[in-house]
């Protein structure tokens, strides 16, 4: 990998531009895409990476404007620098895109995840469940003599942290919203 | 101003309020009402393809020769899907096309209806953008809008899907106005950046001028400013097959073309430059060869109206998004406002230098015995026609690149192949579609027999309308292309690349209802093409050629340009390594 020629302070553009270009760093991005809500808006967006071959981490999509009909897709991706710009730039063309915003760099942004769980058992593991339920801030939303169904809402790595928990305890599904992402302030 | 109408009628409202003068289409059941309503009128005329895929390249040539808006109608099922391989060629030239397609009606939708197919889904990834109209008063809207994202920014096809009840049903017409889309690229390129290229292009040493296909889709001004920077600078200017007319072939500073079959004086400029300046190109992998030796000592700079092209291939020193010619025109007036001046000592230098390349002659080549050479073909074709008012045609192969390595282009839009993605059967279509364009001129496709098979069927299309294009055969009775690879990569193992069942190509014409001439003596050959010039009607011209040349200059896959293979090189076992597994 070079190093870069620029001193880091003295560019007058943001640390993102400090990046090496040609790095080989695989990184992970969270892109929020607003569009027009119209049929195939998301297939267009979709193709897009399968066709390009791009990954997809998690990609969350909702209408937020009911007048104005556009949509924000939240996609978490990975790849070098290069890719990642090759991706903003490539969402950039689809006709009905109308911004592209690139969380990761533009600042800080809040991420949350929401997910379900349903854990199975009885006796002391399903107290153990209840009680780790409870420091991670998970709510019961249903629950049956064998069985909770627990509503989590946090960061990736926090769901991912609650999974690795409940599994021994009798984890036996689980349903995942993926990344939806704002900028901070 | 709305006025009631079926959505049929509306189609044929909005092609004539759009100035379409042309379509190329076949019609089949979904599209009936359509067609009922081209019955029914006279300004747009209606060209009657035999494929629907040689309507979309008819389209393209019709858009390519004059810079409008290429139109194809097409019905659903086979029709759409049909015209699948013309929409990818487009969209990988950036050739502006609005495509219409009859769809089963939308009761039907999803039911496997008889030729029904999932066409937006299908074009999807083949169009700039596609529209499936489920209501008839969406129609207008989305017609006009096709027009507008066809034609603005990186130009490219469109398609627009109209179940047969949203024809038949009657909505509100709205003619053309000014457009409500979101919907509108940067044409005017970064100032600060523009002078940062005045600054390179007055301390460049040994600099190049790499132009592409974008100078000719910018319009006839890109060109003539692309002219007035190249006689600013005299700096030496090589060009891309897409690219080829923009700066004219008999002018001092041309080097020819670049790249796999470019020139070599193109190519060891290239390699050896210090400034390289992009103008609406993309660094094709047909212009680069090996990436980590591309142009390994210059700076770099790009001029592109699509901010995806910039940094995709090759990182750049200057990426300027914007139209060439707002682009070109901004950076004259700041060359000549602040004064600036070249490096006019090192430029003498480096044209030296260009000079003892282009001393090589790289195109040199000897025609004697009985059997006629292709390059000599192309050259004769070249001073017999070069006087007229041409425009050419290609398919794809070998004889594709003689044509762009011996026929010179002095003005842009006189020359229609397909670029990206290589589409055997394009040239006979587009021929037709430029001749209607242009009546009263010659328009040649050059074609390899392989290619022209494959949509020979529109021989019928150019004898219907008495279209007089002259398809000129350079005939081996082999795939030459795939022949020369498989000598260079596949032990001369000729697997499958010649056809032992050809067609008498004179009689396949008058068949037809056209001319044929066949030419074997090189003796004959001018009196065979002067007879084809004067023959005033659709001509089939069979050359047949030295079945086993090969083209050169040659940059084998996976090597750098000054890696060169020249004429009457070893071939054999040239692509190895890493670039046996390109293309």
């Amino acid at each position: 990998m070079s190093t870069l020629k620029i001193k880091k302070g003295t560019s007058k553009h943001s640390a993102y531009d400090l990046r090496d270009p040609h790095s080989n760093v695989i990184e992970r991005h969270t892109l929020a895409v607003i569009v027009d809500n119209e049929a195939g808006v998301l297939a267009r967006v979709i193709g897009l990476f399968s066709g390009r071959g791009y990954n997809i981490e998690s990609l969350t999509v909702a209408e937020i404007d009911h007048t104005g009909h556009t949509s924000r897709i939240t996609i978490v991706t990975t790849g070098t620098p290069a890719v990642i710009e090759q991706i903003k730039a490539q969402l950039g063309r689809i006709v009905p895109v109308h911004e592209v915003h690139d969380l990761t760099v533009e600042g800080a942004s809040v991420e949350r995840e929401l997910a379900l769980f349903k854990v199975t058992g009885s006796g002391d593991k399903r107290v153990e469940a209840l009680r780790m339920a409870d420091v991670f801030r998970a709510s019961v939303v249903d629950s049956t003599l064998e069985s909770f169904t627990f509503e989590i809402t946090g960061s990736p790595e926090k769901i991912d942290a609650f999974a690795d928990l409940m599994r021994p305890l009798g984890l036996s599904e689980m349903a995942r919203t993926g990344v939806a992402a704002l900028a901070r302030g | 101003m709305s006025k009631p109408m079926t959505g049929a009628r509306m189609v044929v409202q909005a092609l004539k309020d759009q100035g379409v003068e042309v379509v190329f289409g076949y019609p089949g059941g979904a599209v009936l009402p359509i067609y009922d309503e081209i019955f029914q009128q006279n300004e747009i005329r209606h060209i009657l393809v035999r494929h629907e895929q040689a309507a979309i390249h008819a389209a393209e040539g019709y858009a390519r020769s004059t810079g409008k808006v290429g139109v194809a109608l097409v019905t659903s099922g086979p029709g759409a899907t049909n015209a699948v391989t013309g929409l990818t060629d487009a969209l990988m030239d950036s050739i502006p096309l609005v495509v219409l397609t009859g769809q089963v009606p939308t009761f039907m939708i999803g039911t496997d209806a008889f030729q029904e197919a999932d066409t937006v889904g299908i074009t999807r990834p083949c169009t700039k953008h596609n529209w499936l109209v489920k209501e008839t008063d969406r129609l207008p809207q989305v017609l006009h809008e096709a027009f507008h994202v066809a034609s603005s920014g990186r130009p490219g096809p469109v398609l627009v899907d109209i179940p047969k009840d949203v024809q038949f049903a009657s909505g509100q017409y709205s003619p053309k106005q000014k457009m409500k889309t979101h919907y509108a690229p940067q044409v005017k390129g970064d100032i600060g950046t523009i002078t940062a290229l005045a600054d390179a292009i007055a301390k460049a040493k040994k600099p190049v001028i790499y132009s592409g296909g974008g100078v000719i889709n910018s319009g006839p001004a890109a060109s003539q400013l692309l002219r007035e920077l190249v006689a600013e600078t005299n700096f030496p200017i090589t060009s891309t097959l897409m690219g080829l007319g923009a700066y004219p072939a008999s002018g001092d500073n041309w080097l020819g073309m670049l790249g796999m079959h470019g020139l070599y004086e193109a190519n060891l400029a290239m390699h050896g430059c210090d400034l390289l300046i992009n103008v609406g190109a993309r660094f094709d992998d047909r212009i680069t060869g090996r990436i980590q030796d591309f142009s390994p000592h210059s700076k770099k700079a790009h001029i592109d109206i699509d901010p995806s092209s910039i940094n995709k291939v090759i990182h750049v020193d200057m990426a300027i998004i914007g139209d060439v010619a707002h682009v070109l025109e901004d950076l004259l007036r700041v060359w000549k406002a602040q004064g600036r001046k070249t490096n006019a000592e090192a430029i003498a230098k480096w044209w030296k230098q260009i000079d003892e390349w282009r001393a090589v002659d790289c195109l040199a080549f000897e025609q004697k015995g009985a059997t006629i050479r292709p390059q000599h073909a192309m050259a004769r074709l070249e001073a017999l026609t070069k006087d007229h008012d041409r425009y050419i045609c290609t398919e794809v192969g070998q004889h594709q690149m003689w044509a762009a390595q011996y026929l010179g282009f002095e003005d842009p839009n006189r020359w229609m192949t397909s670029g990206g993605l290589g589409t055997m059967g394009y040239g006979h279509p587009a021929s037709i579609g430029v001749q209607l364009a242009h009546p009263e001129a010659l328009v040649i496709n050059v074609a390899g027999e392989a290619s022209w098979l494959m949509n020979m069927q529109e021989m019928g299309t150019a004898v219907q309308y008495n279209l007089p294009v002259k398809q000129f055969i350079l005939n081996n009775e082999r795939l030459g292309m795939v022949r020369q690879w498989q000598e260079l990569l596949h032990g001369e193992r000729y697997s499958q690349s010649w056809s032992e069942a050809l067609p008498d190509f004179v009689k396949l014409a008058e068949a037809f209802g056209a001319k044929g001439i066949q030419c074997q003596d090189p003796k004959d050959l001018d009196d065979a093409i002067m007879e084809m010039i004067r023959h005033d009607g659709p001509v089939l011209f069979d050359c047949l050629v030295e079945k086993h040349e090969n083209c050169f200059p040659m940059i084998p896959s996976g090597e750098p340009h000054n890696k060169m293979l020249l004429a009457n090189a070893e071939t054999q076992g040239q692509i190895t390594g890493t670039g046996a597994v390109l293309v």
